[in-house]
């Protein structure tokens, strides 16, 4: 009895897991859509690991299961004595050792190119340099500073706004990312962008949006008792659009409350 | 010396027929060579036994097993069924009718991973087991230092006391995560929890190591200098091992996690700024208005900093967490499938491959950190070769029950549950480890499935088959077979519909920590999904009452056993049950491995290591 149980819960584990992971994203429990021109290598990336780690799920899952099932059987003779087999050792580690390697080497240069700094966009409008807006996380907000007309942060010109990020879509956008008082995470999940803002430190972050519309914008390190109400958004709109917006977050910074 | 304890055992039996009333030697059952009769004090409170300071980590361990479960259903309760109040506690909180607030949301996740890690996991795996099996398993009358074991224990109880004390403090207990990250951890306007919540959590985590230095330097010394004649360390069983090498662990790594909360303790109570930068505004307060923790001039510190030396310490930890835990599953696993363990050697050598690359792998926790990304690089492929040994292990596991003779009883049952689950756990990781991956799932559900079935499936499986198993070394009676197993199969059906279903969150991105993740668009539709894991989760901490029943239970009224009730090889089943001081009846010869089963050499389908064939 206990043997039929032991068996139908260890097969279980393999049916049911596969299950649940081919019948995600019918119930939308699968990610996000991606937003993003790195999102879909990302996404590919993380499928690349679950295919693999599936065959792996499967094969070790249906063996411990069968074993437990076969071994189980009451029977009055001994159990095979065996210590062990060097062959098998070998292949046992070579292979995955091959396979981790090719996964480890598979992800570097999508890493690359988006954190590091030799991966930053040079050639349009916004560089490690010169970027969009610094965006300030504190306790439990979310501000922007677009550097004005002169195109220098820091200066009498610059714009502000809070909650929502206004970026044009299709174009490489590079901003400063800055905390003033603990440590926050800038998460957009539809980008699959995340890097923490890190008091005392500017840290550049790129991302190009290849969809038009409004996504969350998402504390994803504790800041304190309000870290699940530090939303934001991340407006992505065309070119004239958001020229129009500079133009009109222009007017209400130096309107003087006077319209 | 007697060398074959059990004459009288059947020559081969399979679905532990032996457990019978009133079975066992006449005379060995509690006998004991404790001539020198001992106060209740000095035998069960100040005890300088192995034994009785191994049971004493079991049960604060137990105890603050509990403490950590209610804390993670009410977690469960707010993510299920966010600022409604819960049934029959509105006295807790008053103000709010019974709901959750957001600051006591943090202090619970907060505390949860605390108790869990520091004042459960570790203690019961190292403290518990690893004082009462290491002496007992290498033939040894004691520990090398009975006095500093003894003191390993009670320099438990002021972190005890502290970290308790934390709960009622103004502004509640530590609420920065188990993770502390300064500022928040540091400023004392950052959050309510760092108002002095915090002190006491540091001062109690620093007692912690200290137990845990002296435990490590006690186990260390036993393993080298006391293993009985004959018993090399390749003839030791892997539980030893195991233990040996997380003593190794807790001795290069703790070190510094000890440093780190000393220095972070001197940054809020005297303004070090070791983890503060400059020129911070915490709560529109400028920096001289702060009461603590950030000086009014320049502080020059660093956060990342302390995420270095904390995960330099707490990676290992994680190590500490599942090295012993794969040696009880391996002795386990050898003993009721009646068959050697399939590739010793590998087996050792993989566990000290996982301890040693456990060492190079903390970045990974900082992979989104704004930790320089070329660093990134080196800990992924670090981190993903950790995968190897792990795979090493489960593929000798796998070995070991093939060709079996297996006796499907609760402790064989749990350590093969350790198993399937530890190959989910094992397997996430490399998700978690591949650093583009981990941009988008770092910090999400996926992350909490992963270590919740490496620690939870997995350890926490672990030692529960270790109470099943030495139950009757330690107590001479045997657990009852049938809660055993109901305990079993809901505790296994539960588990996994509460944390497989947490890959699903995860790869839908919801963070975690979060009070109330649907107040986002992109989280909204996942309330169901988490609903479904809070009942899973409650059912789980309900069945636990069947373990509990059957551990008191089986205290007075199990059935009592003698020495050998498993038919097993490793020393400790040659001791009386339980053994007295001394442990032995005398000075032991170790012949062999202890993994000699099913050996055509004897008619039984065991071979003690203490046999002379």
């Amino acid at each position: 009895m206990m043997r039929l149980i032991a068996f139908l819960l260890l097969i279980a584990v393999p049916i049911l897991g596969v299950y649940t992971f081919v019948n995600a994203q019918e119930h939308n429990w699968w990610f996000p859509p991606a937003y993003s021109t790195f999102a879909p290598d990302i996404d590919w990336l993380f499928n690349f690991i679950m295919y693999m780690v599936a065959f792996t799920f499967i094969v070790t899952e249906v063996a411990l299961a069968w074993f437990v099932w076969q071994y189980s059987a009451k029977r009055n003779d001994k159990g095979v004595f065996t210590h062990g087999s060097h062959k098998l050792e070998m292949i046992w580690t070579a292979i995955p050792a091959v396979a981790l390697l090719v996964i480890a080497f598979t992800q570097m240069e999508t890493f690359a190119k988006i954190k590091f700094a030799s991966g930053f966009p040079t050639d349009g409008p916004y560089t490690r340099e010169k970027p969009i807006a610094e965006v300030w996380a504190s306790q439990f907000d979310w501000r922007f500073r677009y550097p004005g007309d002169d195109g220098v942060l820091g200066t009498v010109d610059d714009l502000e706004s809070s909650f929502e990020f206004v970026v044009p879509v299709g174009v490489n956008v590079v901003f400063h990312l800055r905390a003033r008082d603990v440590i926050h995470s800038w998460f957009v999940p539809e980008f699959r962008l995340k890097q923490d803002a890190l008091p005392g430190h500017t840290i550049p972050v790129w991302f190009q949006a290849t969809k038009e519309g409004s996504y969350d914008l998402v504390c994803a390190e504790l800041c304190g008792w309000g870290h699940y109400k530090m939303a934001g958004r991340v407006r992505v709109v065309s070119a004239q659009e958001f020229d129009a917006y500079m133009a009109e977050l222009k007017a209400k910074w130096f309107s003087n409350g006077k319209e | 010396m007697n060398p074959v304890s059990t004459p009288s055992a059947p020559v081969i039996t399979h679905h532990a027929p032996h457990l019978q009333p009133g079975e066992g030697e006449p005379g060995t059952v509690r006998e004991s060579h404790d001539h020198h009769e001992l106060g209740f004090l000095r035998k069960y409170v100040f005890s300088l036994d192995h034994k009785i300071i191994g049971l004493q980590f079991l049960f604060s361990g137990l105890v603050f097993l509990v403490l950590g479960g209610l804390m993670a259903m009410a977690i469960r309760y707010q993510l299920a069924w966010p600022w409604t109040p819960m049934p029959g506690l509105s006295w807790m909180f008053p103000a709010t009718g019974g709901a959750i607030t957001p600051e006591f949301y943090t202090m619970l996740f907060t505390m949860h991973g605390t108790i869990m890690i520091f004042f459960v996991i570790i203690p019961l795996l190292t403290g518990a087991f690893g004082n009462f099996l290491i002496p007992l398993m290498i033939g040894a009358a004691d520990m090398a230092f009975p006095k500093l074991n003894m003191f390993g224990y009670w320099a438990m109880w002021p972190a005890f006391v502290l970290i308790l004390m934390g709960f009622f403090v103004e502004g509640g207990h530590a609420a920065g995560g188990w993770t502390s990250y300064p500022p928040l951890s540091t400023i004392e306007s950052a959050a309510p929890g760092s108002l002095s919540g915090q002190t006491y959590w540091l001062m109690s985590l620093t007692w912690v190591g200290v137990s845990s230095m002296m435990g490590a330097v006690n186990y260390v010394t036993t393993i080298v200098k006391m293993r009985a004649p004959g018993m090399t360390l390749m003839r030791m069983p892997l539980s030893v091992w195991g233990l040996f090498i997380a003593a190794f662990l807790q001795l290069f790594a703790l070190p510094v996690l000890t440093a780190a909360s000393i220095m972070q303790l001197l940054d809020r109570v005297i303004d070090t700024g070791f983890f503060t930068p400059t020129n911070l505004i915490v709560n529109n307060l400028t920096p001289d208005s702060f009461a603590h923790g950030m000086p009014a001039a320049a502080a020059g510190g660093q956060p990342l900093l302390w995420q270095h030396l904390f995960w330099f310490y707490s990676h290992p930890a994680v190590y500490i967490l599942v090295v012993p835990a794969m040696g009880f599953t391996s002795d386990i696993l050898a003993v009721h499938a009646r068959k050697p363990i399939f590739g010793y050697k590998p087996m050792v050598y993989s566990m000290a491959a996982i301890a040693g690359l456990g060492f190079i792998v903390w970045g990974h926790h900082m992979f989104t950190s704004g930790m320089n990304p070329a660093l990134g690089m080196s800990f992924m492929v670090a981190t993903i070769m950790i995968a190897l040994p792990s795979a090493i292990k489960v593929f000798n596991w796998l070995g070991t029950l093939w060709g079996g003779r297996i006796r499907l009883n609760t402790p064989m049952l749990f350590a093969i549950g350790f198993v399937s689950m530890f190959i989910i756990g094992g397997l996430s990781g490399i998700w978690m480890a591949a650093t583009p991956v981990d941009i988008y799932i770092h910090d999400t559900y996926i992350v909490v499935a992963h270590f919740h079935y490496v620690v939870f499936a997995g350890s926490m499986f672990a030692i529960f088959s270790a109470i099943y198993h030495w139950y009757p070394k330690m107590f001479g009676r045997v657990m009852n077979e049938t809660l055993g197993k109901i305990h079993f199969v809901g505790t296994f059906i539960f588990t996994n519909c509460t944390f497989y279903m947490m890959h699903q969150l995860g790869v839908a991105g919801l963070m975690r920590r979060t009070a109330d993740p649907y107040a986002y668009d992109v989280y909204a539709h996942l309330q169901p999904l988490n609903e479904f894991i809070t009942l899973s989760a409650f059912c789980m901490f309900a069945w636990q009452i069947f373990f509990v029943v059957n551990f008191f239970h089986s205290l007075f009224w199990g059935y009592r056993v003698g020495r050998n009730p498993w038919q097993a090889n490793s020393l400790e089943w040659d001791a009386p049950s339980p053994p007295g001081h001394g442990n032995f009846d005398g000075p032991l010869v170790v012949h062999r491995g202890p993994y000699e089963y099913s050996s055509p050499e004897v008619a039984e389908d065991y071979l003690p290591q203490t046999r002379a064939v």
